[in-house]
């Protein structure tokens, strides 16, 4: 019984979940693609800020970079044609975060791993510990007992 | 007043010298029982009052620095560079720390005052705070050797003095500015402390935890400051920098990350030492790369090493850091090596499921976020030494990399306390878990009706999907704090028969430490809710004529008026904005734009109507060359006071984890008390 309500449930919600998937899938506007590729480039006039952000007064590139922007958005091409198109004319160091290619992978592979490796290290430390240490006999005859509960408090309290 | 200033810094150097000199000596004679014509203990003292000294010239130098912007003296190059005639009398007080040459020379005051209150603390632990003075004075005599030699801030203009400055950079002239700095110094700084204690009680192979206990006040009051110091910053950026947002992941923010995240790593897992005698070398490691990672942010921003925003990013001085910084690692590394069996742990770790372990994963968590910081700063000059050309790593490689980390930080937050010391039972975890699961479930679900909608990931927007991650651990983690408090609570309640209020303020004061840790907890969570809202900004930029109006989310804004106005320090362009919501006034914003005659310089003046839902953050963006109207631009920036909140919040549970506890909490002192009331009486007969 509790097996075929489940499956019951299945049929219902994942259909459900899916098309409401499906409904906010629509393609998003070409103003709000603009907006968020100029959070993806730099301004090159060597304000160091992200294009989309770059707000100081009479500022010679952002203007026409997001001019080129809005064009190439206009024709259509994908986020990678914009980011390579750009690459071509201003160089690497126009993308705010280096695209997945040759070295550059490292820069996005070095910190999880890192975690990940952290993560086992601690699970392998402690199930070396655990193996090591061996069984604590209980206190035979506890005569002080002020200080024994002061040790624990003292161990477990943060 | 120059020459006093340069007089004063060279006097302090001296002084700091002496006092790591006679300070070594002193503690060498100790150590190895050998006695010169004087005794080290005399030698010693004479070390520390030469310490003290050194902070009385120090800050006789900082007062000459303040003094010549207070009476305009441009024969002062510095002062020349950082201020003029017009600018307002705080922020003349503020030239000390907006450039290259008075930041650090604020940086050598700090650190002489830090040193200070350790030196007139002495008795404290009188040998270990020999071994911590002398080597604050080595760390002194480095930053005076750099503001005496590389960095002077008494430098004087060649040729002819001019009338009047070149004014402060206008960014700088706002009331944060004031305050923002000192204290992310005072944060950076103040690490110098414990990193002192503990290489110091390395060297001397000092028994038991005792420097812990001594040195976790200056920790916790450091990373206060620092991490007030982190968001004034942002808070500064956010209301003057003017694009509407408050981190920019640049070179010289990620450097004052850098060291509160490895300086939080270590408040965690020092209290694994101080409970269990645990981590010994792993919390001494951190400590030193905290204090490390300070040299390292400062090198990388001052040394031109990495492109940055800020201003005094480019300089010469690096040379001395990369010098600095390679002595300390190898004085650390050498004292390791030297006393690494002093280092072993007392005990081990029981369980994989413990607050031991626990505390583990969340160093490991928070060293991967120092990490991908530290990475992705540096990658760019990796990527030029490997390929030979320069690559950007900005906020998008953060926002991808680093807040992944960031949330199952805040996960680790909710789970930590609720794990028990050595091992957890599964009972344990099914009874004190379900309840925040639950509401986390609960809270997900409301919010996905709320608009939330996490499933846009699959059109490659991960902005909402973080968002409602953050919610939904935002509300586990609350609901994990708050039971935390009850659960205690109810117990003294129980007893008591106090309301709950009172019952939860009792069981707050009766330890302070640790529900003062779970505000802190809770701030973050504030915090990251304040992050969360980020994924939501909405922006829209207008050109209005007078009535004209444009609508950014639910409010209208009509310009009421445009102007121009002039003072000796700047000029201004302004307009006026009517704000509606639903056809009804809500407020008056009036964005504007200035011009500093001194500096030649343009600053935005934001108008920001802040409320917990959303702040309207409106920007006078400049005329339109044509029409000679306003251009606005609006943003609407969902729950970004909560930020500010959230940190009130830390700032709260960090003093609350500073007041000692109402009541002892030990039997050994329960016992102790008795003993003295049992022993009263007899005393007062005089027995």
């Amino acid at each position: 019984m509790k097996k075929r309500v489940m499956r019951a449930l299945q049929f219902l919600v994942a259909p459900a979940i899916a098309a409401v998937i499906m409904l906010s899938m629509g393609a998003s506007t070409d103003a709000s693609r603009v907006s968020n590729l100029s959070q993806q480039l730099m301004c090159v006039c060597g304000c160091n800020e992200i294009l989309g952000n770059c707000n100081h007064e009479s500022c010679p590139d952002s203007p026409v970079m997001l001019a080129e922007l809005r064009k190439d958005v206009g024709k259509g091409m994908s986020d990678q044609a914009v980011f390579k198109a750009f690459q071509a004319e201003y160089g690497a160091t126009v993308l705010a975060a280096p695209m997945l290619t040759r070295f550059n992978v490292v820069a996005w592979v070095m910190p999880p791993l890192l975690l990940v490796l952290g993560i086992i290290g601690v699970m392998a430390l402690v199930r070396k510990w655990r193996l090591r240490s061996a069984p604590v006999p209980a206190p035979a005859n506890v005569q002080h007992f002020d200080q024994l509960r002061d040790r624990i408090r003292k161990e477990t309290d943060l | 007043m120059p020459t006093f200033g340069s007089f004063a810094l060279l006097l302090a150097l001296a002084l700091s010298a002496y006092n790591l000199l006679a300070g070594g000596i002193a503690l060498r004679q100790l150590a190895t029982g050998r006695r010169g014509r004087i005794s080290p203990e005399k030698l010693a003292e004479t070390a520390r009052r030469a310490g003290i000294a050194s902070f009385v010239a120090v800050s006789c130098a900082a007062f000459a620095l303040v003094w010549a912007a207070f009476t305009n003296d441009f024969s002062v190059s510095y002062i020349l560079h950082h201020s003029n005639r017009a600018l307002a009398a705080p922020y003349k007080f503020a030239a000390l720390w907006s450039g290259q040459e008075g930041s650090l020379l604020l940086w050598a005051w700090l650190l002489a005052g830090y040193g200070f209150v350790v030196r007139l603390r002495h008795k404290v632990d009188v040998k270990l705070s020999a071994y911590a003075s002398t080597i604050l004075a080595a760390v002194q005599v480095f930053f005076l050797m750099v503001v005496n030699f590389a960095a002077p801030p008494f430098a004087l203009v060649q040729g002819a003095v001019p009338a009047d400055g070149f004014g402060l950079n206008p960014l700088l002239q706002y009331p944060e500015m004031v305050i923002h700095p000192p204290m992310l110094y005072l944060g950076y700084v103040g690490f110098s402390v414990p990193f002192a204690f503990a290489l110091g009680a390395l060297m001397m192979r000092y028994p038991g935890e005792k420097w812990i206990h001594i040195t976790r006040r200056w920790t916790m009051v450091t990373w206060l400051f620092l991490t007030c110091g982190i968001f004034l910053g942002m808070h500064w950026a956010y209301e003057v920098l003017g694009w509407g947002g408050y981190w920019g992941w640049d070179p010289v923010e990620n450097a004052s990350l850098m060291p509160w995240i490895a300086g939080t790593a270590f408040l965690h897992s020092v209290m694994m030492q101080e409970k269990r005698g645990m981590m010994k070398s792993w919390n001494v490691w951190l400590i030193f790369s905290t204090f490390m990672l300070s040299i390292l942010g400062t090198l990388l921003t001052r040394s031109g090493l990495v492109s940055s925003v800020h201003a005094f990013a480019q300089s010469s001085i690096g040379t001395w850091f990369w010098v600095f910084l390679v002595i300390v690692m190898a004085v650390c590394l050498f004292t390791y090596i030297l006393q690494r069996d002093h280092l072993k742990s007392d005990h081990k770790l029981e369980a994989l499921v413990s607050r031991e372990s626990s505390f583990l994963f969340n160093n490991v968590v928070l060293l991967a976020a120092c990490f991908t910081v530290l990475w992705g700063t540096l990658f760019p000059v990796l990527s030029e030494f490997v390929q030979g050309n320069k690559v950007t790593v900005s906020a998008p490689f953060y926002d991808r990399v680093a807040v992944p980390i960031g949330l199952f930080l805040l996960f680790l937050t909710g789970i930590g306390p609720l794990l028990a010391w050595r091992s957890t039972s599964l009972r344990s975890i099914r009874k004190n878990f379900i309840v925040p699961a639950a509401v986390g479930a609960a809270f997900g679900v409301a919010v996905m009706f709320a608009g939330v909608h996490p499933w846009v990931i699959f059109q490659g927007e991960t902005g909402p999907f973080y968002s409602w991650v953050t919610f939904v651990l935002a509300a586990a983690v609350t609901t994990a704090i708050a039971s935390e408090f009850l659960r205690g609570a109810r117990v003294i309640q129980r007893h008591t028969g106090k309301n709950l209020f009172a019952a939860v303020v009792q069981l707050t004061r009766r330890n302070t430490r640790r529900y003062g840790g779970y505000l802190v907890h809770f701030g973050v969570v504030v915090i990251f809710v304040g992050f969360a809202g980020s994924a939501f900004n909405q922006s829209k930029e207008a050109e209005l004529n007078y009535k004209q109006s444009m609508t950014v989310g639910p409010y209208q804004l009509q310009c009421l008026d445009y102007s121009e106005d002039t003072n000796p320090n700047y000029d201004t362009e302004y307009a006026l904005l009517n704000v509606y919501r639903d056809g009804k006034f809500i407020t008056q914003l009036d964005p504007s734009k200035r011009f500093y005659e001194a500096s030649q310089q343009v600053s935005t003046i934001v108008a920001n109507r802040s409320t917990p839902l959303w702040d309207l953050y409106v920007i006078y963006a400049g005329k339109d060359d044509q029409t000679g109207q306003p251009i606005i631009r609006a943003f609407l920036n969902p729950l970004v006071m909560w930020i500010w909140i959230g940190v009130i919040i830390v700032a709260l549970g960090t003093l609350l984890a500073l007041v000692p506890n109402s009541q002892p909490t030990s039997a050994v002192e329960r016992g102790s008390r008795q003993s003295e009331h049992e022993l009263a009486p007899a005393r007062k007969a005089g027995v």
